[in-house]
């Protein structure tokens, strides 16, 4: 039997204003299984961050059954059974790399030795060895991004749950860090739900995409995109890679694109 | 660096500016000032628009100055300068304890009204509202409450009266200033915090205290300004010997034989509010890392 990792049946999110109530996600059927690569893409209002807020806990379902590795979200954020990074890296900014690498840790009473060794690890991983002393102010915007990514792997997490962390990155550094995440997910064999804007990354990280769109937020398509377990850069110029793109792309835009429009 | 110093030529060049501006209208104001619709031969009638520039009024400078070394009161008293100081560290330390009380209840304040919306609601009114009492009709109370406790039997010296007032000003500015901090984090921040499941006291100590410190410090120190008005008001106000207050009022009833005299204590009080918020600007430079901005990604 597969473990699940995240599996959510008729989830609803419902937020209630003065002008009455607005439906942010509706009906929402998906399982991820251990270790799977999952993005969410969607426009804006689709609800996909809703849906990964569901999921860390950070807001209740207003109605379905969601659960982490068998248990409540709430039960699996109490346990620590994810990690997470957002958008904006969210670093303390008066404690060092190595500082807010240790902060999970540290809240969850890892002792001093262990902790620091664990710290220089994650460090290692992400490849800010020679940065661990350095203040966030001081690092560029991926080098924080890796630090958000290290902190969210700090204990050592069967899930990463992850909402557009190279959103506000530049191309370059956006590409190097999707190379990095896929090998850090291998790494650590861990399942990560992925929300983007951005077509193209949601196809080179996934094994799957959940394409979903607003009013109310739904998921209106699962596409397998089958691309194997390596994710190079050769990958990103391959027609399997163009071929799932369009795919995607014509998932969101409910019709198929015309041809001149993929050169 | 270069903003450093600019920051220190503006401070002296505004000193200098009062300096010249005195000079000068000593220099050119009349004598005995100037006066509308005055009746001859009663004095103190009419209107004066321009203040007298005598020397018992408006004495030089250098005067002052040079008063600070002469003795106190004739004699072999000991030059001006040495009461001014003596009396100026009383006041310090009354106001040091001042600070303390004000800070300790200030920050209890804060702590409660960020942790419980309704006592924000219910206590931060109220609060606004107790700076508006003007000191001196609240300070007798103070005082003659201390009293009745001393003669009840639990000993109550009078300059921890005057350093309860001296709190009342004080706890202001910390208080507002640490619901402030204390709300100043940003919602990734608390949104972490629970994804972490810390709970109230883990997230206050890593996130909201050290996220408080930029809106603490300025707090921090406007609180030490006013703990020496306070407390320099409050001497005068119950009339306790020995510091700096009552020495003002003390020698500015003696203003007319001996005008230079009162600007002694006068420069000793400024000196006070000085050293006070300098103490509290030492706080922040330990704390500097805490006053580091996230560049945005």
């Amino acid at each position: 039997m597969t473990e699940f990792a995240v599996r959510a049946e008729g989830v609803g999110k419902v937020f209630p204003t003065k002008d009455g109530d607005v439906v942010a996600l509706t009906e929402v059927e998906l399982t991820v299984d251990a270790g799977e690569f999952v993005s969410l893409i969607g426009p804006s209002g689709c609800g996909k961050s809703t849906l990964l807020r569901l999921i860390a806990d950070l807001d209740p379902a207003s109605s379905g059954t969601l659960e982490i590795f068998g248990k409540p979200a709430s039960k699996a954020r109490v346990d620590q059974d994810y990690g997470i990074a957002f958008q904006q890296a969210g670093l303390l900014p008066w404690r060092t790399v190595a500082g807010n690498i240790a902060l999970p840790l540290e809240l969850h009473g890892m002792a001093k030795p262990a902790r620091a060794a664990r710290v220089a690890e994650l460090a290692e991983l992400v490849g800010l060895t020679e940065f661990v002393d350095r203040y966030p102010d001081q690092l560029s915007g991926g080098m924080q991004q890796r630090v958000a990514i290290a902190r969210a792997l700090a204990e050592q997490p069967r899930l990463l749950l992850m909402d557009e962390p190279f959103g506000a990155l530049d191309e370059m550094t956006r590409e190097y860090l999707q190379g990095e995440l896929t090998r850090i997910a291998a790494d650590t064999g861990a399942a990560v739900v992925f929300v983007t804007h951005s077509i193209p990354e949601a196809v080179f990280l996934s094994d799957r995409v959940v394409v979903m769109s607003p009013r109310p937020g739904r998921i209106t398509d699962i596409l397998t995109t089958g691309l194997g377990d390596t994710r190079d850069e050769a990958l990103r110029e391959s027609p399997a890679y163009f071929e799932r793109v369009t795919a995607v792309r014509e998932a969101l835009h409910g019709t198929p694109v015309e041809r001149a429009n993929e050169r | 660096m270069t903003r450093q110093r600019a920051a220190i030529a503006w401070g002296v060049l505004g000193v200098v500016a009062i300096m010249v501006i005195w000079e000068v209208y000593k220099f050119l104001g009349p004598a005995e000032g100037f006066v509308v619709g005055a009746i001859t031969g009663q004095t103190g009638s009419g209107v004066m628009l321009l203040p007298r520039t005598n020397d018992r009024a408006m004495p030089h400078i250098w005067e002052m100055v040079a008063r600070l070394f002469q003795s106190t009161s004739g004699g072999d008293t000991p030059p001006l300068i040495v009461p001014v100081v003596t009396a100026g560290l009383l006041t310090l330390g009354i106001a040091a304890v001042g600070w303390l009380i004000g800070v300790s209840v200030g920050a209890l304040l804060g702590l409660v009204m960020q942790r419980w919306r309704l006592a924000e609601w219910g206590l931060l009114p109220w609060i606004v509202v107790s700076q508006t009492v003007p000191l001196i009709a609240f300070a007798p109370i103070v005082n003659s409450i201390g009293t009745q406790i001393d003669r009840g039997g639990t000993p109550w010296p009078q300059w921890l009266s005057v350093a309860l007032i001296a709190s009342y000003l004080a706890f202001f500015p910390v208080a507002v200033g640490v619901l402030r901090g204390l709300e100043a984090p940003d919602r990734i921040h608390l949104d972490l915090m629970r994804t972490y499941a810390a709970g109230y006291w883990p997230t206050l100590l890593r996130l909201r205290l050290p996220a408080a410190v930029p809106h603490l410090l300025p707090a921090l120190r406007l609180a030490a300004a006013s703990a020496v008005v306070g407390a320099v008001v409050a001497e005068v106000s119950i009339g306790m010997r020995g510091g700096i207050g009552r020495m003002l009022i003390q020698l500015a009833g003696q203003g007319s034989s001996d005008p230079a005299a009162p600007w002694g204590p006068t420069f000793g009080s400024i000196a006070l509010g000085l050293v006070a918020a300098g103490s509290v600007a030492l706080i922040g430079f330990g704390l500097k890392n805490y006053r580091r901005g996230e560049a945005t990604a």
